[in-house]
């Protein structure tokens, strides 16, 4: 403390050759605080911290409890459900719902499954979404606001309203419209004289197919919100770049490849990580595309293990701790992706700087 | 499609042809947004057609692999609203649901993001936290966590599960009735909003848990606002909440609409909502019935984005750019 050491005046001491100290006198410790603490602005200050802190706090509790209950939950045995003394911390920890629900449901099976099928569409996804998004965003062409329309209306009707069309169109598929599609005429559909192959469509129900078709469409879901991201991402990126890139020989698309996607890294970390991880999490199209005779999907394993006896006085709570198990084994990978790309979650969507 | 038509025709071209930088770019442009413009003429008209279809026809299987439809006209929509006894019901409350989920799920978001956005002890943690749902809340776990008796078994403090799964409920609200009642009770405000703000403290979750990509939004908005007009702000002696109605609200407005939107769009498709479930369920009884009730909410759902972005443009301040 300076304060108390010092005289009135500055005090100049000469260290070496071409250095001095000056030290000057300093106001008493206790005014310093006195002004700067104890206000009414710095009272004021101090209640928005603490409610502020309460507040985040409070909420982050709420988000992270059902996860808490799911994990603890997974390790109680079958006697902690019907004991009332039991409620934050198993009594009798066990690991028989993972090991049951491992060896009776397949569980490596469906996340290699899972995984493929993810990252397979999360990278045409992003792919695909960014191709569009620099289409819309950086170049002028006539039906481009109708064609953008469009991009809004894919986003705006779920596809819970075309459930039964996806799936006709998937299990019957064509190309075209109806009953009018090519194969239908070339198998003869159409015309009874004309026949040239023996099937009218192709089933796609059951393989990886539809999902990957859509995302090669850009139709998959929320890509339109993708879309959307991207193409406001795009738009901030200074024209100047490409010019540069067409004055040196460049063409459109090698321009896109080698200047705009390199730089446009984290935005599309951005985008991977939810394409990926709402494809992870899915079960509407994995309920609407894949059968029992299709390949196991991590939907498919959360069931009831027939090892673990559930007839007993807990039963729906137990009942619900399996399902829950299943749920953080589901989670528990992409838990790991999030914690390495969460940074990128929010960096990438301030960086794109969305202006509705 | 006829720009993308004459690109194909101009390639073989090996002679240089003069073409207008305008011209050139537009085909690019084309070029880019073809994947979309294939996948839509491809899979999503047809797609989108059929739906149509289904919903005027009905629909059978047929043995042996095919399918019979006979074009019935509007029975199906007759059927849903006439026939069905809780279909209209279901309808009403679960637009009544959406008309007061909505703004809360905007105004709460706003409100985290203005939070988030200041500088303070741990907020990269408090993100992190603040953006789990948004990628792990989703889909098949928000379908385990729907009915979820885990988490207010242990919440609660007593009560033994008999079975029925009922054990605990009543000891998940956050606050009863009863205190609201207390406080609102000199306040001359009516029950409606008593019911509201109890609604929205219990269902606090479940409007945290959709509310994560709107905070993303917001948050990206705060951004792009410029810190030289807070500046200038703080200079001419505005205070905090006065800067937030004079200078962040309006800056921000655009992504209210952006974000009522998209909430309203959510809310229509989310796992909790009891419209889809009902349609859901209506869909392993009469396929063709559930399509025609799913666009008749999803017209009601179109006229009400309408209605929104009608009423909300005027309000919206749309900063000059370039």
């Amino acid at each position: 403390m300076n304060a108390q050491t010092t005289e009135n005046t500055p005090k100049i001491t000469r260290e070496t050759k071409n250095k001095i100290r000056v030290d000057f006198e300093r106001t008493s410790l206790w005014t310093r605080i006195r002004l700067k603490f104890l206000t009414a602005n710095a009272f004021g200050k101090a209640i928005w911290f603490l409610f502020r802190l309460i507040l985040l706090f409070g909420i982050s509790y709420v988000i992270l409890q059902p996860f808490y209950s799911k994990i603890a939950s997974s390790f109680m045995s079958r006697e902690d459900f019907v004991d009332v003394t039991v409620k934050l911390i198993p009594k009798h920890p066990t690991l028989d719902t993972y090991k049951a629900i491992i060896e009776e449901s397949g569980f490596f099976e469906a996340l290699l499954n899972t995984t493929v099928l993810s990252v397979t569409t999360a990278l045409i996804q992003t792919f695909i979404c960014s191709l569009i998004a620099y289409g819309f965003a950086k170049y002028k062409f006539k039906g481009a606001k109708l064609l953008f329309g469009l991009v809004l209306l894919t986003m705006i009707v779920p596809h819970d309203t075309l459930h039964l069309s996806l799936y006709m169109k998937f299990r019957y598929f064509d190309i075209g419209i109806g009953k009018f599609g090519i194969l239908s005429f070339l198998g003869g559909g159409l015309i009874p004289g004309l026949k040239l192959i023996d099937i009218t469509s192709i089933s796609l129900i059951n393989s990886y197919w539809p999902l990957i078709l859509l995302s090669l469409g850009g139709l998959a879901f929320k890509n339109g919100l993708y879309i959307f991201m991207l193409r406001q991402f795009f738009r901030g990126v200074p024209d100047e770049l490409e010019e540069s890139a067409y004055i040196d020989g460049y063409g459109p698309f090698k321009t896109f490849f080698k200047i705009i996607l390199p730089i446009s890294v984290p935005m599309m970390i951005t985008v991977f990580l939810f394409a990926f991880s709402w494809q992870w999490t899915d079960n509407f199209y994995v309920d609407t595309f894949f059968n029992d005779k299709g390949p196991k999907l991590l939907p498919d394993i959360i069931m009831i293990p027939k090892q673990l006896d559930t007839d007993y006085a807990g039963k729906t709570l137990f009942e619900t701790a399996i399902r829950n198990t299943a749920g953080i084994m589901i989670l528990s990978p992409l838990i790991v992706v999030y914690l390495f790309c969460q940074r990128y979650l929010v960096e990438g969507i301030e960086r794109s700087g969305i202006v509705g | 499609m006829t720009k993308a038509s004459t690109a194909r025709q101009a390639a073989p071209q090996k002679r240089r042809k003069i073409v207008s930088l305008d011209k050139k770019k537009a085909r690019a442009g084309w070029l880019f947004v073809l994947p979309f413009v294939i996948g839509f003429l491809i899979i999503y008209f047809p797609v989108i057609f059929d739906s149509l279809k289904y919903s005027v026809c009905e629909f059978e299987a047929v043995q042996g692999g095919g399918l019979s439809l006979d074009f019935v006209g509007f029975k199906n929509y007759q059927t849903a609203l006439y026939e069905d006894a809780n279909f209209v019901q279901v309808l009403i409350s679960g637009i009544k649901q959406l008309v007061f989920d909505v703004p809360a799920i905007v105004i709460f978001s706003l409100f985290m993001a203005v939070l988030l956005n200041k500088k303070m002890f741990g907020r990269a943690a408090f993100r992190a936290i603040f953006f789990i749902p948004v990628i792990l809340s989703t889909g098949l776990i928000a379908g385990i966590d729907a009915d979820n008796i885990l988490n207010d078994y242990m919440g609660s403090n007593g009560g033994i599960d008999d079975g029925s799964g009922q054990a605990a409920s009543g000891a998940a609200q956050i606050v009863s009735m009863a205190d609201f009642t207390w406080l609102f009770r000199n306040m001359q405000v009516g029950t409606e909003l008593l019911d509201y703000v109890v609604g929205i403290v219990n269902n606090i979750y479940g409007i945290i848990n959709r509310s994560g990509v709107q905070m993303l939004i917001f948050l990206a908005g705060l951004q792009s606002v410029s810190p030289a007009i807070y500046e200038s702000c703080s200079i001419d002696g505005a205070s905090g909440w006065e800067t937030f109605w004079k200078i962040t609200f309006p800056m921000v407005s655009p992504m209210i609409l952006v974000n009522t939107i998209y909430t309203v769009i959510d809310a229509f498709t989310a796992e909790s909502n009891t419209v889809m479930k009902y349609i859901d369920k209506t869909y392993e009884s009469s396929t063709v019935v559930a399509t025609s009730m799913s666009w008749m909410y999803f017209a009601i759902v179109i006229l009400m984005i309408a209605l929104v972005s009608a009423a909300l443009s005027a309000y919206i301040f749309y900063q000059k750019r370039d």
